[in-house]
C-alpha cells in the first residue's frame, strides 16, 4: 500500500461572487492534513478502515472478542486508586473485582492498548507525523484546550462504563457483530456529540 | 466438524500469556491503522462534528463493514465458529445515555479512549490529558455505581441483535447495511461540500 493519497482532495476553484452553492456542483473541501510540518498525507480513509476492519476480524478469531481501549485507563486509574486507598477500593462493587485474580492490569486490552501505543507511534514516526504539541483550533489557548481535554475525558471514562465499552469496544466492535445495543450507543454518540459541538466551536475553529 | 480454529475466549483462556501476547499484537495492528487514517490528530477528529472532514465516519463505516462482511462469510462458509464469540448483551437505557454522554465528552474533549492512545503515542498533550481525564471519569462511575442502582442493567435485551430486531436475517441485515454505509459514504462528500459553500457565502457577507 501507499502512503500517497489516492483520492483527489484537490478542491475546485470557485468564483468568489460569494453565492452560496447548490451541493450537487460543489466539490468537498480538502481532507483536513497533519499539521506537521513535512508530514506524509494521511492514507485514503477506505484504506485505513478497510485495514482496521481485517483487524478487528484477527481479533476476534483469534481473541474471540473485539478490539478495546477504555478498559486500560479504567483500570490504570483503579490500581493508582487501590495504591492510595485500598480497602476502599477493594470494597468497591463495580472495581472490586478486578483485584480479586492478581493485578487488573494483566487483562487482554492493557495489553492490546500496549500494543496500540507502539503501532500507533510507529505509523507516526515513519510517516513523520510526531510532534510534541497540544493540538487545538487557530484561535483557540492551549490553557482552554488542556481543560476541556481533561473535562471532555472524564465525560468519555464515566460513559465508557456505564456502556461498557467504548467506540472501540461497543460502536466498532459490537456495531460489527449487529448488536443492538452498541447501534443505540453509536447513534447516540453522533446525536450528543452534533448537539454539543456548537458550544466548543472556539476550541476547534 | 469442529473448528479448526478455537479463540482465546471460547477455550477460557483469554488471561494466558498466549493470548496476552497476542491481543499486544492485535494492538500494534489497531493503533497503526487509527494512525494512518489520520485518529492521532484531534484537530481531524472534531472536524467531523463541524461537517468539515469525515474521515472519522468513513474509517469507522468501512471497518465495520469489512468485519461484518467478514463474519458473515465465517457464518456462511463454517470456517469459524463466530458464535463462540464474546457477544454484547444490550442494555437500551444506560446505552442510550452513555452514547449521549460520551458524545458531548468526544467533541469537547477531542478524543475517544483508543485514539487519544494513539495521539499520546504521537506526542499530543492533549491526548496525554484526555486519557488522564477518562482515568478520572471511571473512578467517578465507580464511585457512583452503588448509588446509580442498577441502572447500567436497565432495559435490558439479552443479546440482542439488528436482524432479530427488523425481521431480517443475518445475510440480508448485513446486504443493506452495506447499502446505507454506501449511500451515506457519497452523502457525507455532499455534506461537506455544502457546508464549504455556507461557509463561503457567509464569508462573503461580511
Amino acid at each position: 500500500m501507499t502512503d500517497q493519497p489516492t483520492h483527489d482532495a484537490s478542491p475546485r476553484p470557485h468564483p468568489a461572487d460569494g453565492s452560496a452553492r447548490p451541493p450537487e456542483t460543489g466539490a468537498p473541501p480538502a481532507a483536513i492534513e497533519s499539521a506537521v510540518p513535512g508530514a506524509q498525507a494521511y492514507w485514503n480513509p477506505y484504506v485505513a478502515g478497510f485495514g482496521l476492519g481485517v483487524t478487528l476480524l484477527v481479533s476476534y478469531v483469534v481473541l474471540g472478542t473485539g478490539l478495546g481501549a477504555s478498559a486500560t485507563p479504567a483500570r490504570l486509574s483503579a490500581v493508582a486508586a487501590h495504591a492510595v486507598a485500598p480497602a476502599a477500593v477493594a470494597a468497591n462493587s463495580y472495581v472490586g473485582k478486578w483485584f480479586e485474580g492478581g493485578s487488573p492490569l494483566l487483562h487482554y486490552l492493557v495489553f492490546m492498548s500496549l500494543g496500540v501505543l507502539l503501532g500507533g507511534h510507529l505509523s507516526a514516526r515513519w510517516a513523520g507525523r510526531v510532534q510534541r504539541v497540544v493540538e487545538r483550533g487557530p484561535t483557540a489557548s492551549k490553557r482552554l484546550r488542556l481543560g476541556l481535554a481533561v473535562g471532555g475525558g472524564v465525560l468519555v471514562g464515566f460513559a465508557s462504563r456505564l456502556a461498557a465499552g467504548c467506540t472501540s469496544g461497543q460502536a466498532l466492535s459490537g456495531g460489527a457483530m449487529m448488536f443492538t445495543g452498541s447501534w443505540v450507543f453509536m447513534l447516540a454518540i453522533f446525536v450528543g456529540a452534533f448537539s454539543a459541538a456548537r458550544f466548543v466551536r472556539r476550541e476547534w475553529s | 466438524m469442529q473448528s479448526l480454529l478455537t479463540s482465546f475466549y471460547a477455550s477460557d483462556t483469554l488471561h494466558s500469556a498466549p493470548a496476552l501476547l497476542s491481543a499486544a499484537l492485535v494492538g500494534v495492528a489497531f493503533g497503526y491503522f487509527l494512525e494512518r487514517g489520520g485518529f492521532g490528530s484531534s484537530r481531524k477528529l472534531a472536524s467531523i462534528f463541524y461537517l468539515r472532514d469525515f474521515a472519522v465516519f468513513k474509517v469507522m463505516f468501512s471497518a465495520i463493514i469489512t468485519a461484518l462482511l467478514g463474519a458473515r462469510l465465517f457464518a456462511a462458509t463454517g470456517i469459524v465458529d463466530i458464535g463462540g464469540w464474546y457477544a454484547l448483551e444490550t442494555f437500551l437505557w444506560p446505552q442510550l445515555v452513555a452514547g449521549l454522554v460520551f458524545g458531548v465528552g468526544f467533541v469537547v474533549g477531542g478524543w475517544c479512549p483508543g485514539t487519544a492512545l494513539v495521539g499520546a503515542a504521537s506526542g499530543r498533550i492533549d491526548a496525554l490529558v484526555f486519557v488522564g481525564g477518562t482515568g478520572v471519569g471511571s473512578l467517578v462511575y465507580a464511585g457512583a455505581f452503588p448509588a446509580l442502582d442498577g441502572f447500567h442493567r436497565a432495559g435490558s435485551l439479552g443479546v440482542a441483535t439488528l436482524p432479530e430486531l427488523v425481521g431480517l436475517t443475518p445475510g440480508v441485515t448485513a446486504f443493506a447495511i452495506v447499502l446505507l454505509a454506501l449511500a451515506a459514504f457519497a452523502g457525507a462528500d455532499r455534506l461537506a461540500a455544502w457546508q464549504a459553500a455556507r461557509l463561503r457565502s457567509r464569508g462573503a457577507g461580511h
